[in-house]
């Protein structure tokens, strides 16, 4: 999975971002094979989509088994920024981060309530989460008055429409082959920004890189720790059996 | 070497000997057994399937620790273990890599016997211990893969459980029986893990001791399935035989190394190993309204899976899947060959062994893939492939043209 | 533990190269086990949800009546908390040469409960209720006096598992078989009706 990590550095971060500023262009978009790219080592990064998290998701949203004060130690976050910055009123640094919405309201506004984040990424890969937040579009035959591509009819609204922009999606009519009968289906082609954004698209797909680079974080807080230990693991464990070979070799000379 | 008299030393070692036999048993089960030199790198897997159990044994225990079972504990018990838990999150993966790493070293001891006819005379019993290893290891590990009560362990119990309504007359009933419920729920959670932390492992003790006693009475074999035991040299001991240690304590040393290593890879870098070890959908809890898309067993399942969905007809499925564990049980008394080892077996056995190899692999990888259209059709001829290498043996070891087996092993230093 | 001299009458063995690999495997292998116990080991520490759980109690004072003993709970220890009246505080002295250690000098207790009262503040006692001597939990025979301790009591505890006595400081009588006086827990008031329990009101969060 992590080799993917400089894959998408290398080959997929140039082309997508030109692909995100030249809507419209001529090949379809491309949006199932898009890669998150994030890097969960990257701490500026995982602040900034905390920040993020908390600015847009925290509010109905949980990360039930994630603690604040797990949060700041892990992101390099002080306890001064935490109680400034993060922690809502009346929390201690040791409180789960729990969502502000009442389940009841959810219900009443979302027709369910939003599931909790924790293992979002885990769950569904963070590839997913990142095509997910960027294939929202304006479609006034739903009751949020969008729709998204990887996610059809979400009960989740656009909230991330003030910096990204509305899109409209353009589809067009594909002939297809079923059974040796001619059919037409709609297939998306491409986005068109019909209200710009407060971001541009370089910058609203950083935004949304950091934040899912974030929930990657929190799908498994130990995932930094736990490749830097393996390293040394690795390398004491060749050792070993260098030694080890060398101890053997030397017994079986005897053997003929 | 000593006489038997460690008893008479002076000193602690001699008090201890005359009140427990250590230092005989160490001599016996070590220095004077010899083992034929000529092993090659398949015979690794038998100490490490030790190994692997050991460290299930170890890592298991700790995660009992901190695990609470139950319908609304197991699966935030599990993310509190991974987070929570001062490395709570490696003894985790340890284990659950754990599981997998001893699939993979007992297909390849099992494999081994396969090309060596390591189950033949006299070897029969040794056998059939391996094979009850390999089915309590199988019921092992799949109500483990249950204990997390993620999405994929509820529905694998589903899956599972169901198979045992395909009896005829008693399998409704037994299905409730051993759910403890209408659907799997808290009371088939709560004796799966009484069975996977104690009933199961004390079986797996027992068995394994059988195992090795069985070994230690009839001896190894070899890559050129000869009974070293019938040469012997004016010292009586086997020409062809070294002694157990130092010779290959040192070597099964090198081999735990290499092992570690290749285990250390996956538990730090790739622990859920795409998916293989450890299901995304199992990051989700159980939800009885939503199956998980795909759904697909354990890898080390997947062959008998494929069988399963290969047939057009249920209770025949669950037949055909029944039977090809137990297959195995059989090979004693189906090989008519009067030699043991593939090397001095002729083109007939070699070509249905590269069958069954293919066909095996191939429903492994079936199973992982959606029942539809050419997945299908390959996993009935892979299905026929798996069977026709066991229903077909008496006849194809009987016709087949052997070579002469050599008097002594051969080995190169 | 390997027998080099079994096979050492072969030519060419090199005893000491053995000897040499063999404790260089074994002493490798022995850092590699002490290694893999470590995570094993610290497995058995305070996880994250013990420490969050051992976070500092508050306690509201504002209806604590004077003579008045609440009892709460802080890191899985009872918390003796009782208002006393000035008198009970200046009698307090005339106990001293009945005590095993007065002025507290081998018990445990913050800087700031190290004086006659034993507490931050006079009226308010903060103690953990469990008795020096074996654990158990101290009784409250407030009452000077008392029938069952004689006409001397002064008031204080008495431990119903083997008999230690404690005054109303939690300091222990001569007599008891507990030798040090009852511990105090840090703890600090926010306000003048506020109690908080394992925080000593220093910079540091929790540095009890």
């Amino acid at each position: 999975m992590r080799k993917t990590v400089l894959l998408a550095a290398a080959c997929l971060f140039t082309p997508l971002a030109i692909a995100a500023a030249d809507e419209g262009a001529a090949a379809p978009l491309d949006w199932q094979h898009w890669q998150a790219g994030n890097e969960v080592s990257n701490t500026a990064s995982l602040q900034r989509g905390a920040r993020n998290f908390f600015g847009y998701c925290a509010g109905c949203h949980s990360l039930k088994y994630l603690r604040y004060s797990r949060l700041a130690s892990d992101l390099r976050i002080s306890p001064d920024q935490l109680k400034a910055d993060l922690l809502p009123a009346g929390a201690t640094p040791a409180d789960y981060v729990k969502s502000s919405l009442a389940a009841d309201d959810a219900v009443a506004w979302f027709g369910k309530v939003p599931p909790d984040l924790s293992l979002i990424a885990r769950a569904r890969g963070p590839n997913h989460v990142y095509q997910f937040l960027k294939t929202f579009y304006a479609d006034p035959s739903t009751p949020t008055h969008s729709n998204n591509l990887a996610l059809v009819n979400p009960a989740m609204p656009a909230v991330l429409s003030d910096l990204e922009g509305v899109k409209e999606a353009v589809f067009r009519n594909v002939e297809v082959t079923v059974d040796g009968s001619v059919t037409t289906e709609k297939r998306f082609d491409h986005f068109v920004t019909t209200v710009p954004g407060r971001l541009n698209a370089a910058q609203f797909d950083g935004f949304v890189r950091d934040t899912v680079n974030f929930l990657d974080y929190v799908g498994e807080p130990a995932q930094v720790e736990r490749r830097s230990i393996g390293v040394w693991v690795v390398l004491f464990l060749l050792v070993f059996t260098w030694i080890a070979l060398l101890l053997k070799k030397e017994y079986w000379k005897d053997v003929h | 070497m000593a006489s038997n008299d460690a008893q008479f030393r002076p000193g602690f070692w001699g008090w201890l000997n005359k009140r427990l036999p250590v230092e005989s048993f160490i001599r016996e089960q070590l220095l004077e057994y010899y083992a034929p030199k000529n092993f090659n790198v398949w015979y690794f897997f038998g100490s490490l399937a030790l190994l692997a159990l050991v460290l299930q044994l170890f890592t298991g225990i700790f995660l009992t620790m901190f695990y609470k079972v139950g319908d609304t504990t197991a699966f935030d018990s599990v993310e509190f273990i991974r987070r929570e838990v001062s490395y709570g999150w490696l003894i985790q993966y340890l284990h659950s890599v754990g599981a997998s790493a001893f699939f993979v070293v007992v297909y390849l001891h099992m494999y081994r016997a396969l090309m060596y006819g390591s189950y033949k005379t006299p070897r029969e019993l040794l056998w059939l211990f391996g094979m009850f290893i390999y089915l309590a290891l199988m019921a092992e590990a799949f109500m483990g893969y249950v204990l997390p009560w993620g999405n994929m362990s509820y529905w694998a119990a589903t899956v599972i459980i169901n198979l045992f309504s395909t009896i005829p007359v008693i399998g409704p009933g037994l299905v409730e029986w051993i759910r403890g419920d209408y659907g799997v729920a808290d009371a088939t959670l709560n004796r799966f893990f009484s069975l996977h932390v104690v009933a199961i492992p004390l079986v797996l003790l027992l068995l394994v001791a059988l195992h090795l006693v069985a070994l230690r009475q009839v001896g190894s074999n070899n890559p050129d399935g000869i009974e070293i035991k019938d040469r012997r040299g004016s010292d009586g001991k086997p020409l062809d035989g070294i002694p157990f240690h130092p010779y290959y304590t040192v070597k099964d040393i090198v081999g735990v190394g290499v092992f570690l290593a290749l285990f250390a890879i996956v538990v730090f870098f790739v622990p859920t190993f795409g998916g293989l070890f450890m299901e995304e959908a199992n990051f989700e809890p159980a939800n009885p309204l939503s199956t998980p898309e795909p759904i697909a067993p354990s890898w080390y399942f997947t062959p008998y899976y494929a069988i399963l969905r290969a047939v057009p007809n249920q209770r025949l499925g669950a037949l055909l899947l029944l039977l090809a564990v137990l297959a195995f049980f059989f090979l004693p008394w189906l090989d008519r060959s009067p030699v043991k080892s593939v090397r001095y077996r002729g083109w007939l056995f070699r070509l249905f062994l590269a069958e069954f190899t293919l066909s095996f692999l191939g429903l492994m990888y079936l199973g992982l893939k959606p029942p539809t259209g050419m997945y299908v059709v390959a996993a009935r001829v892979f299905s026929i492939g798996y069977f026709a290498f066991f229903l077909l043996m008496p006849w194809y070891t009987r016709r087949d043209q052997v070579k002469p087996v050599p008097e002594r092993v051969s080995f190169h230093a | 533990m390997t027998d080099a001299g079994s096979k050492a009458d072969d030519a060419g063995v090199d005893s000491d190269r053995r000897k040499f690999l063999t404790i260089a495997t074994g002493a490798t292998a022995a850092v590699g086990a002490a290694f893999a116990a470590s995570p094993f080991v610290a497995s058995w520490q305070l996880s994250e949800r013990a420490k969050a759980l051992g976070a500092p109690v508050s306690v509201d004072l504002g209806k604590l009546e004077m003579g008045q003993m609440i009892t709460v709970v802080w890191r899985k220890q009872p918390i003796y908390i009782f208002k006393r009246s000035a008198a009970v505080v200046a009698a307090l002295v005339r106990n001293d040469d009945r005590l095993k250690d007065p002025k507290s000098a081998d018990s445990d207790q913050p800087a700031y409960a190290t004086n006659e009262q034993r507490s931050r503040r006079d009226d308010i006692a903060v103690l953990i209720g469990t008795c020096t001597h074996l654990g158990c939990l101290p009784k409250q025979h407030f009452e000077p006096g008392d029938v069952e301790l004689g006409a001397d009591w002064p008031g204080g505890f008495r431990c119903p598992c083997h008999g230690s006595r404690f005054d109303m400081a939690g300091r222990v009588f001569n007599g008891s078989p507990a030798s040090v006086n009852l511990r105090v827990p840090p703890y600090s008031f926010p306000n003048e009706t506020t109690l908080l329990i394992g925080d000593d009101g220093s910079a540091v969060q929790g540095a009890a």
